[in-house]
């Protein structure tokens, strides 16, 4: 009975979450179901509120953001229930082994253990109205201030690893697509399978044994030089320099930036530059640019204009996928270079069973994927006008 | 003589094997002359086109033969020069508007750079004023309505009809000399198809155009074409006048193309061709029709037939008439 529990309160929450999911999409449906040439037709006679209200409920992003809302809510109960129902006594956890069983008593009363599950989410939920996110067992902090702690680290980490990744991944997916089977194509063809096969945390210490111990060209960890400050404003450190206007702090952060940025980009530099190649040299079999060449414009102007745009559509959506999923498997990598980022956090939480956290880095991480989808959106519609019009 | 073929091979090239297409094409086309090519679908037609061009895929290779093109070998011509034909003397309408206009850019940003670098090679750096009015010019004579929308408009945008006007307007800007079309009216609509087909015709007459009009569309190649070349199997297996090969088609498979047409005055459709085209991994040694031929004979498997001249104008490829 006890194992059926947690059970009947999942699926008892699912439903009820599954029913609020069917009612906003039958309202959106109906406010949204008129159909599109009539509210054109509209615009003619001339702009009420209501044909106003109509387009904008209609516009994809604004339904792309309610759905996501509804998303991260479900993905909430998810977590919520996952984290508790998991065997582990956090208070326990929290407290140590030492500690009287009264006082661990009072520290589950204190965080409404005791309680059904429901109750727990309803008091938790209430909480997140008021812009807390519940106790952290670990630091004794709201969750909230330890994510605005940690998050900038990993943000920043993941920014500058996109700038390598968009950089190393369009050069070599074009160098080996350009001429397949050539020299270049085959050295990059190795680099791929090696960046593919050997994880993240293995090119860290790579990285870290070849820059900068044995050539010492870049510091190994960390994110500043000891005896280099910056005062924080947005908790990203290039930034922050760059504000307070201290160049020898910025040029020190992008220094500590480089090496684990590009020991999470080879991986998906890898993977994007050998689906680059693919579709280019899909693409420059195709009647499309066949055409071209049957018009006599030069090979380059084809290559770079005709073929690539075609081919940029699913490597983007990749690149912005691993982006999102970096959020929460750079943990290794910020464990390696001593980073103070989210991932290590959230693996400290998982590792302590610290319920509040766990659920308040995944919300983050489920966050960064519904941003990420969105920006996938508006990259692959600017990149394809037949997504575009669909819309 | 504005174009000449001769034993022209074309292989496609994969890791495993290699695709033996064209088997020694031969062809020739006279400066104002429309020829047909007419055969079965993979029968290598749209292949020949490309390799005149010499746009085949990367994978395509031509290891043998010659396609002279107003006296000079296109095979062996610089990029300059090649380039020139592609963009002023030759011009080729792609079977699939669909698949030959590129989905990602406008009909405007494609037509514009056809534009522009054929009005470059004349020495003539165009505006982008000069680009529309040329482009409005090409569309009127393509009776294509509307050249803002279209110019503005993705290819997914317009109907089929219009893709292919949109098609042949491109084809036109480069052909003032040859014009090649891979099967115009394969993916239209009935309707569409006439249309399209009448279209074809004036811009031809009106412009004098050298044509090769490839197509499974009997009935098409017999309104538009002076000659006619059989295509099998990347094999040429008859050449004659159009009326000729029509009524008088003297090579097995022609006889059983042509009667495979279906015609109103007969009853049903005809009975077709019996077996399928050979594996082009391996293709047979002989005559590449021996397989299907109901007057199959002993030299036909082993040793391919020549060009047999049957008239003055009538040349057929098969031992039947040795």
């Amino acid at each position: 009975m006890s194992l059926l529990l947690p059970l009947r309160y999942l699926s008892g929450i699912l439903k009820v979450y599954y029913s609020i999911v069917c009612l906003w999409n039958d309202t959106l449906r109906l406010i949204t179901s008129r159909d599109y040439k009539m509210s054109q037709r509209m615009e003619v006679d001339g702009k009420t509120a209501l044909k106003r209200l109509q387009n904008y409920l209609n516009n994809y992003y604004f339904r792309k953001i309610v759905y996501s809302i509804v998303t991260l809510f479900g993905i909430s109960i998810l977590i919520f229930i996952i984290a508790r129902v998991l065997p582990g006594d956090p208070a326990r956890l929290a407290l140590g082994p030492r500690a009287p069983e009264d006082v661990v008593e009072q520290y589950r009363k204190l965080l409404r253990l005791d309680q059904p599950i429901y109750v727990q989410y309803y008091y938790w939920l209430i909480d997140v109205f008021h812009g807390r996110f519940g106790l952290s067992l670990v630091t004794f902090r709201d969750v909230l201030t330890d994510i605005t702690e940690f998050l900038p680290a990993t943000v920043e980490l993941i920014i500058f690893t996109l700038i390598i990744d968009i950089i190393g991944a369009f050069s070599l997916g074009v160098l080996s697509g350009r001429k397949p089977n050539s020299i270049i194509d085959n050295s990059v063809r190795i680099f791929a399978y090696a960046g593919i096969a050997i994880p993240s945390f293995v090119w860290a210490i790579i990285l870290q044994l070849v820059l900068a111990n044995w050539l010492d060209l870049l510091p190994a960890y960390g994110r500043l030089s000891l005896g280099i400050e910056v005062k924080r404003i947005t908790g990203l450190v290039t930034i922050d320099s760059l504000l307070s206007g201290n160049l020898i702090a910025f040029g020190d952060a992008v220094a500590h930036l480089i090496i684990p940025s590009l020991s999470l980009a080879i991986g998906c530099i890898a993977q994007e530059a050998r689906i680059l190649r693919a579709n280019l040299i899909e693409n420059v079999n195709k009647d499309y640019v066949l055409n071209m060449y049957a018009h006599g414009i030069p090979g380059s102007t084809i290559f770079f204009k005709y073929a690539l745009k075609p081919s940029m559509i699913p490597t983007v959506t990749i690149m912005t996928l691993d982006m999102a999923s970096m959020l929460g498997n750079a943990f290794l990598v910020e464990l390696i270079f001593n980073w103070p980022g989210l991932s290590r956090y959230g693996i400290t939480a998982m590792l302590r069973k610290d319920l509040n956290a766990i659920v308040g880095v995944v919300l983050v991480i489920g966050l960064a994927y519904t941003i990420a989808s969105i920006i996938i959106d508006l990259v692959v519609s600017y990149l394809d006008p037949r997504v575009r019009h669909r819309r | 003589m504005l174009l000449e073929i001769n034993d022209l091979h074309v292989y496609y090239k994969s890791y495993w094997y290699t695709l033996k297409v064209l088997n020694g094409v031969w062809l020739r086309l006279d400066r104002g002359e429309r020829i047909g090519v007419i055969g079965e679908s993979g029968s290598g037609k749209t292949t020949l086109l490309k390799s005149i061009l010499k746009i085949l895929p990367q994978n395509g290779m031509i290891p043998r033969g010659e396609i002279r093109y107003d006296g000079k070998d296109i095979l062996k011509l610089s990029g300059n020069e090649l380039s020139k034909i592609r963009r002023k003397e030759i011009g080729m309408i792609f079977q699939d508007p669909m698949a030959a206009l590129n989905p990602v850019f406008k009909i405007k940003d494609q037509l514009y750079d056809i534009l522009k670098y054929k009005m470059m090679i004349e020495g003539h750096n165009p505006s982008s004023k000069e680009l529309y009015e040329e482009a409005s010019k090409i569309f009127s004579d393509v009776r294509l309505p509307d050249p803002d929308r279209v110019l503005e408009s993705y290819p997914f945008q317009l109907s089929g009809g219009m893709r292919q006007r949109v098609m042949i307007a491109m084809a036109l800007i480069s052909a003032e000399k040859l014009l090649l079309a891979d099967e115009p009216t394969t993916n239209l609509d009935v309707t569409i198809q006439d249309q399209i087909l009448k279209l074809i015709h004036r811009l031809v007459m009106q412009k004098n155009l050298s044509t090769i009009l490839v197509s499974h569309a009997l009935g098409m190649v017999y309104q538009m074409t002076d000659r006619v070349y059989v295509l099998y199997a990347g094999d040429i297996m008859e050449e004659a006048r159009t009326r000729e090969l029509f009524s008088h088609p003297k090579h097995p498979y022609t006889q059983l193309l042509v009667a495979s047409t279906p015609r109103l005055s007969s009853v049903g459709v005809g009975e077709g061709i019996k077996g399928k085209l050979p594996d082009y991994r391996n293709p047979p040694a002989g005559c590449r029709f021996a397989p299907r031929c109901p007057y199959v004979m002993d030299k036909c498997i082993n040793t391919k037939p020549g060009k047999i001249q049957v008239n003055r104008e009538h040349v057929v490829s098969c031992y039947l008439y040795d």
